[in-house]
């Protein structure tokens, strides 16, 4: 069988085309076999994903290009494409319970999840503009009616109307920048524009500034975060932690690719942005979360801070910035799933619970339960020897070596901040009087959560493959 | 008097304008918000084929047909998110949407 066609490799996008003809299979699955099917749909999209993440991982070693240069495989582009499938793949069987009520029988929603997982994994190898928006749209259009899925709750249609409106005018400003940027060098493509880019002219950083102004959207990062507390409070809770993870990871890939591979001769200009939105992103993160009484709005001003401690990696512009970010990201989408799959077991008398105080004396009630989430809180703080806490020694480390000390000081001082409302959430769980007995835990969130915390806990133990192979990744960007 | 590059920038960019002013002033009706970002892509694609035109290079108008494309795709899915809010709401007032405090 000859993968070669139109003087076109199409090797390095089998995983593509793979997850592109099956989801669109199980599409005509569920179309001609109704709603009875919602369960194996499911089902099938998480072998589906499954046998792309190994796709990707049989492909050749090294650097592949097709499509003109424009789709990149590299170290890089393979180490985030396997966690944004994983994220998804999690994130469906998060979603099990959610779909399984009978009124809520909706297999369009695996399928979204999968051609949202497919936007991710273009945007992740994009190394042109065009691929770039394309990518992007193919994953936030699915994104903006996953948010809506839940079609009778007025909350979940507001989230997904919110997201729509204030998404599509992001990518109505990446896309000027974009515009902007091909005008001023004459390419589209990322090697072609660092060619070009020798010289910050007034038009490239016009172009610039509009474009990391759309992607700081897509990673929820100050001052372009207004969208997520409403979307995660409103969307459905499997949705709130797949939005969480997984776009997250790809849209952080291509903040990266972008800024280090089409804009490194102009390093100055774009880390000052980066560090304004950094150190805004970690302020607001820790202090707006403090008066939240809703555990999935907490969670959101908690991803916006943690996207901010990511970007000081990136800020520092150097491999071990981008190493960090990679190992940060990583450990970052461990503890978001790990926490989402507590708070999905948050259920009294079968009704959803999501208030902070709804946990309290959870340690009473569910000892082991509370035991795990209090360490992935503790984790999601930074404090040592848990995950959490080398994720931010990296990202930290590499802006000391940048030279950015005030970025350093400040994000360790407003992760210190951070810490107190996570501890208030672990004092509920251990101080106080129980506020009731929560449902038992489902098997496929207890599974999540155990890996998830045993990843946390032992972390430390054992840090060389995680951190080697972000290292090589990191390298293969420069 | 020629009409150059500048001009066609000039009208792109007071397109764009009017497309981000539309969604911020507009305190009506969010049809009006869809047109706004309609604006904005039109304002885009205005960019790539003056760019394109100018520079002699044929990438500006692929880019340019491509967002045509996804500004479909993107108003079919932004309708019917409307139609659903509407459907459970029975409004579709700007100061309407304000279940959730950001």
């Amino acid at each position: 069988m000859s993968f070669s066609s139109a003087g076109y490799q199409l090797l390095p996008v089998l995983p593509e085309l793979v997850l592109a003809v099956g989801a669109m299979a199980l599409l005509m699955l569920g179309a001609y076999r109704g709603a009875e099917t919602t369960k194996l749909v499911t089902g099938l999209a998480v072998v589906l994903l499954v046998l792309t993440g190994v796709l990707e991982l049989m492909l050749p070693a090294g650097k592949l290009t097709t499509f003109g240069g424009s789709f990149v495989v590299d170290d890089f582009a393979r180490f985030l494409k396997i966690l944004a499938i994983i994220g998804s793949a999690v994130t469906l069987i998060l979603s099990t319970e959610f779909l399984s009520d009978p009124s809520r029988r909706i297999f369009e929603y695996s399928i979204l999840v999968l051609l949202s997982t497919l936007g991710m994994m273009v945007l992740i190898s994009a190394a042109d503009l065009i691929m770039l928006y394309l990518g992007l749209e193919l994953m936030s259009l699915a994104l903006y009616v996953v948010a809506a899925s839940n079609r009778d709750n007025a909350k979940s249609n507001e989230a997904g109307l919110k997201y729509f409106v204030l998404g599509a005018l992001s990518s109505g400003m990446l896309l000027y920048g974009a515009s902007l940027i091909y005008g001023f060098t004459g390419t589209v493509d990322f090697a072609g524009i660092a060619a070009a880019v020798k010289t910050g002219s007034v038009g490239i950083v016009f172009g610039l500034v509009f474009l990391l102004a759309g992607l700081c959207f897509k990673v929820s990062a100050v001052p372009f975060h207004m969208w997520t507390p409403d979307v995660y409070e409103g969307a459905p809770t499997p949705v709130t932690a797949f939005f969480a993870s997984a776009p997250k990871v790809a849209a952080l890939a291509v903040f990266t690719r972008v800024t280090l591979t089409a804009f490194p001769g102009i390093v100055p200009q774009w880390q000052q942005i980066l560090v304004f939105v950094a150190i805004a992103s970690m302020a607001l993160g820790s202090f707006a979360a403090i008066g939240q009484r809703n555990i999935k709005r907490l969670m959101a001003y908690s991803s916006i801070g943690h996207m901010g401690f990511a970007l000081v990696g990136l800020a520092s512009g150097t491999v071990e910035g981008a190493q960090g970010v990679l190992v940060y990201i990583a450990i970052y989408v461990a503890m978001t799933l790990g926490s989402f799959a507590v708070i999905l077991t948050m259920k009294r008398n079968g009704q959803a619970v999501e208030q902070i105080s709804d946990f309290a004396g959870l340690s009473r009630t569910n000892p082991m339960l509370a035991f795990l989430f209090a360490m992935l809180l503790f984790s999601l703080a930074g404090i040592p020897p848990l995950a959490g806490f080398f994720a931010k020694w990296y990202v930290f480390v590499a802006a000391i070596k940048a030279g950015l000390f005030t970025l350093a000081v400040i994000g360790v001082l407003t992760s210190v901040v951070g810490a107190f409302y996570y501890l208030t959430i672990i004092k509920l769980m251990y101080f106080d009087e129980p506020a009731g007995q929560v449902e038992p835990m489902r098997i496929e969130l207890r599974t999540v959560l155990a890996v998830a915390g045993i990843f946390n806990i032992f972390f430390f133990v054992y840090p060389g493959p995680l951190v080697s192979v972000a290292t090589a990744a990191a390298k293969s960007l420069f | 008097m020629t009409i150059g590059l500048g001009h066609y920038l000039a009208v792109a960019a007071t397109l764009f304008t009017i497309g981000i002013l539309g969604i911020f002033l507009n305190r009506k009706n969010i049809i009006v918000i869809l047109m706004s970002i309609e604006l904005i892509l039109l304002a885009v694609n205005i960019n790539l084929v003056a760019f394109s035109t100018f520079l002699g290079d044929i990438v500006g108008q692929v880019f340019a047909l491509l967002v045509l494309t996804v500004a479909a795709a993107e108003a079919a899915i932004g309708l019917a998110v409307l139609v659903v809010y509407f459907r459970n709401r029975g409004s579709i007032a700007v100061e309407d949407v304000n279940l959730m405090k950001g």
